[in-house]
């Protein structure tokens, strides 16, 4: 799977454990605004870090936070790549 | 001490316990010199343990502003606002009266005097200073704030459990803040917002949580003009020290420094002594030793500087939100398939750190996947998300101390 697919995928898992509506996942969409909350993040953060080895949160030399959903995906496709 | 009648609450022990923030502030400023005990509620206190508050705090009087907030048995009194420029008598020095956060069962309350909790606020009035903070000012965080507006003749933005964020941020903007606080996962969130483009604060400050590099470094960028400090404070400990250099922990030249707060390490454990510190808790366990509140922080140091460790005793904070694993390992072990469990906290970059259990299973059992989703879903029933296990792996056994008792340091 692509990290892209994967990153998708887990956004899509813990919606549903954590019940909650996702507004639809275009790269525009605006993380806050995509219906999760910061334990979701959390969560989804973690879980990417067993999956694919990174965490580009603590990792990357740019402090940076991602603001919409393709900005989160660039940020692990490019730790992954590194 | 004289008891309370309605609307005399001179001598009064009083329970405040509003919806709204800012008559929680007005009734504060009302009731100081007035009552003797103000027990401040924070908006989560559970109602199941409001009568064991009342009975161990000896209330009077709940002073609300809804009736439906009202406890049974004891009296209610609507907030009663102040009027302007009408300055109510002082009649008695009055105890401030704090909720500790991550306690189980019913809440430790901390007993603050007016003096200890403004004793780190400068007595500069600044009347072109614009607070605002993401806490609710029912807690230590933000009553500091409160205070400090007060004292100062500065304004204050009040959040709203309610509102949005990007919402928030634009008010925020609009009354053109100058000064704002939250903790770490707050300042995070504003960093994934595209709202933070509203404010344009002089003054970031985090507390309550560890404030890492990269949470100081991201907010440094995005605000290149604003100053960006880290506070410790606890609710018991008060406010320690500000560290205002940039990096995450704290120079290890403020142990044993001249002022009015003093550090110390005791194997491992951060330990202050200042007369900003609560001064006991209602009821009676001590809190402090020889006038060391043991802040049960761990830090390690490495050089010239000290850094934040984790809690002693396997306390989870996330985001601000501190958590007894027992709580925890009790709804988990409530399932029968279930011998034993351990949670802990798992460093996260978002709120600090997630929960995380391991956990042992009575029987070697094939239905392991069955056995998750019920522990979780019983979870979910019983705690607030915030508690429930984010992730929960099954181990085929877990550490235990000489003493026989669950090892907390895997």
């Amino acid at each position: 799977m692509s990290v892209e697919a994967i990153v998708r995928a887990e956004f899509e898992q813990v919606a549903r454990e954590q019940e909650k509506t996702l507004a639809g996942l275009s790269d525009e969409t605006v993380l806050l605004e995509s219906g999760l909350d910061s334990l979701c993040f959390a969560i989804i953060v973690a879980r990417l870090e067993d999956q694919l080895g990174v965490d580009p949160f603590t990792a990357s030399e740019d402090v940076y936070f991602p603001v919409t959903l393709g900005d989160f995906i660039k940020f692990y496709q490019d730790a992954a790549a590194a | 001490m004289g008891r309370a009648i309605a609307d005399d609450l001179t001598g009064a022990h009083v329970l405040l316990r509003t919806r709204d923030q800012l008559h929680a502030a007005l009734a504060l400023i009302e009731l100081d010199g007035v009552a003797a005990r103000i027990v401040i509620a924070p908006p989560d206190v559970k109602p199941e343990h409001l009568p064991a508050v009342i009975e161990r705090a000896s209330i009077d009087v709940v002073v609300g502003d809804d009736p439906a907030l009202a406890v049974e048995k004891t009296c209610f009194v609507p907030v009663n606002l102040p009027k302007p420029g009408v300055v109510p008598p002082v009649s008695c020095h009055t105890e401030w009266v704090l909720f500790t956060s991550g306690t189980t069962g019913i809440p430790k309350m901390v007993v603050h005097s007016l003096q200890g909790l403004t004793g780190a606020i400068a007595s500069r009035a600044a009347s072109d200073i614009t607070w605002g903070t993401f806490y609710d000012i029912r807690r230590y965080g933000g009553l500091q704030i409160l205070l400090r507006a007060l004292l100062g003749h500065a304004n204050l933005v009040m959040s709203d459990a309610e509102e949005e964020l990007a919402d928030f941020l634009a008010r925020l903007g609009r009354h053109g803040v100058t000064h704002l606080t939250g903790t770490p996962s707050h300042w995070r969130r504003v960093l994934m917002s595209p709202a933070n483009a509203l404010i344009a604060p002089g003054y970031v400050r985090l507390s309550g949580e560890i404030a890492d590099q990269a949470v100081l470094d991201s907010l440094k960028a995005r605000f290149p003009d604003a100053a960006v400090g880290h506070a410790y404070a606890s609710t018991e400990a008060g406010v320690g020290f500000e560290v205002n250099d940039g990096r995450e922990g704290f120079p290890a030249s403020l142990i044993g420094a001249p002022g009015p707060v003093e550090i110390k390490v005791v194997d491992g454990v951060l330990h202050l002594r200042s007369p900003r510190t609560a001064t006991q808790y209602v009821g009676g366990d001590d809190l402090m030793q020889d006038g060391w509140v043991d802040t049960g922080d761990m830090v390690e140091q490495r050089g010239e500087r000290f850094y934040f460790a984790g809690r002693k005793g396997g306390i989870i904070n996330v985001g601000g939100l501190k958590i007894h694993p027992e709580e925890i390992e009790a709804v988990i072990n409530r399932h029968p398939g279930v011998r034993m469990s351990r949670v802990f906290g798992r460093k996260n970059p978002i709120t600090g750190a997630i929960v995380v259990a391991e956990v042992v299973l009575a029987a070697n059992d094939n239905a392991q996947d069955d056995v998750r989703k019920e522990i979780l879903e019983t979870c979910r029933q019983m705690l607030p998300a915030f508690k429930v296990p984010a992730m929960l792996h099954f181990v085929s056994r877990l550490e235990l101390t000489a003493g026989g008792k669950l090892s907390r340091h895997a």
